[in-house]
């Protein structure tokens, strides 16, 4: 376990002067860039599967808390707990007890995304406006049809904003996820952290897929509401 | 059972470490015990402490200003945007590779993780300050830094703490990382455990998540504080 702590090089002795100088050159990038592919790959990985259970349980504790209110409370105070508690911390607390590797990487991530999804969740249902649910339940819907032909689809832009959200959030607290065994781009960072070219390139691939999924998300938000489309298609 | 004994165990060992010296698994040195441990959580404090003031000193000014003159809107919301997709990791190793170890240098990686959620929320909360208001007080007389400092502030102050209490949270977190720019805060167990060994670590990890729950709790309590009065405030100026 203490190997990975240790610093090691990842470049072999060379006689280019800018790799020894820990300089910025992209010859060895050009030459190294398969090296980045599996920790890119891991991180993604790790970002997608947390924001997804992540948004499936905090789906199921709005839903609820939607219902009944007097959950509202103790459940964003549960999650805002999780969501304090630092990432690097909690991997380490939850060593002993799911010892290292990607179970305990992604528990510690869905932990933190939690409150940030439900609390858009709840936002998005509680900004429906009434008249258009007193129309809804006109036409006869059940509290059931109401909820995911009426509310869930109003509530669309606020649910979207929060997966945007914990999304970038979770790219960059997976950075920290290799101190857990789970790989990522933070274990290439770490790798060899005084060398520009390294670090330039792996920190960048970690923007970079911040934005692309923020970008997909904002595509499928706008592709999922225009609610004039569902009309037409009922 | 035995894996939940031995579970506790480890915990149990955590805690022991936290209160009580031993010998380093690498041998020779002493390691852990309260002393260590609070010189410890003393540098992570200075340094976020540090990096808070600073950020706070730049971004709550020119968020206010920049709200009072209802311009560089999309500079201030999307400093947020920005901030939160380059990782922290990301953001220190650059510091490193390209200025060096050290302090100062870890400071200013800092400040710059610090200053979007309180430039955001600083710059959000004063255009939510109602605008009849604004009228009122200029109507009033009053100038364009009193308006600021008398009316606009006060009813902008408990957004600006929950900017606060975001950056402060996320640079008690970050500091954790701080030993591979050379500063040794409680991260220091975390990223040499081959000196504090797995206990060691593992009591690291408790006070750090420890710490950021009493910055949270503390800087909650103080933005409610700091709510009635600037209602307060606004009220009596209302009426004279």
């Amino acid at each position: 376990m203490s190997s990975l702590f240790a610093q090691l090089r990842i470049r072999e002795d060379t006689a280019d002067s800018c790799v020894a100088d820990n300089g910025f050159c992209p010859d060895w990038i050009a030459d190294n860039f398969d090296r980045f592919v599996d920790p890119f790959w891991e991180h993604v990985y790790l970002t997608v599967v947390a924001v997804a259970i992540g948004f499936v349980i905090s789906f199921a504790l709005a839903i609820v808390a939607y219902r009944r209110r007097w959950l509202i409370n103790p459940i964003t105070q549960a999650t805002g707990v999780l969501y304090t508690i630092p990432s690097i911390a909690a991997f380490f607390l939850l060593l002993p007890l799911t010892g290292r590797g990607k179970t305990t990487a992604l528990i510690a991530l869905v932990a933190y995304v939690l409150l940030i999804i439900f609390r858009n969740i709840l936002t998005g249902l509680d900004n429906v406006p009434d008249e258009t649910k007193d129309a809804g339940r006109g036409m006869g819907l059940t509290d059931r049809q109401l909820l995911w032909r009426v509310e869930i689809p109003l509530a669309l832009p606020e649910i979207m904003a929060g997966l945007r959200i914990a999304v970038t959030t979770t790219v960059g607290l997976a950075t920290l996820a290799f101190f857990a065994g789970a790989g990522g781009l933070g274990g290439q960072i770490f790798s060899d952290i005084n060398f520009k070219s390294n670090v330039v390139v792996a920190g960048g691939l970690a923007v970079l897929l911040a934005a692309v999924l923020d970008g997909l998300i904002l595509l499928a938000q706008r592709a999922v509401t225009p609610w004039t489309r569902a009309v037409a298609a009922r | 059972m035995s894996t939940t004994l031995a579970v506790l165990g480890e915990f149990g060992n955590a805690i022991d470490f936290i209160f009580n010296e031993r010998e380093s698994p690498a041998g020779g040195t002493q390691v852990g015990g309260l002393a260590e441990l609070w010189e410890l959580m003393w540098e992570h404090l200075k340094l976020s402490g540090a990096a808070m003031g600073v950020a706070c000193a730049l971004s709550i000014p020119l968020g206010l200003w920049l709200g009072h003159i209802g311009k560089g809107g999309f500079l201030a919301i999307n400093a947020s945007n920005v901030g939160r997709a380059v990782p922290s990791l990301a953001l220190i190793a650059f510091f490193v590779a390209y200025l060096g170890v050290g302090f100062t240098n870890l400071l200013l990686a800092l400040v710059l993780l610090a200053i979007p959620p309180i430039l955001t929320n600083t710059y959000t909360a004063v255009r939510q300050v109602d605008r009849d208001t604004v009228d009122a007080a200029r109507g009033m007389g009053m100038t364009g830094a009193q308006i600021v400092r008398r009316v606009e502030l006060p009813l902008a102050l408990p957004l600006i703490f929950g900017g606060i209490r975001i950056s402060a949270v996320n640079v008690v977190a970050t500091a954790t990382i701080a030993p591979l720019a050379g500063v040794l805060t409680l991260g220091d167990p975390i990223i040499n455990v081959n000196t504090y060994g797995d206990e060691g670590r593992l009591a690291a990890a408790i006070v750090v998540a420890f710490l950021a729950v009493v910055t949270e709790v503390s800087l909650a309590g103080l933005q409610r504080s700091v709510t009635p009065r600037g209602l307060k405030l606004n009220r009596r100026e209302r009426t004279t």
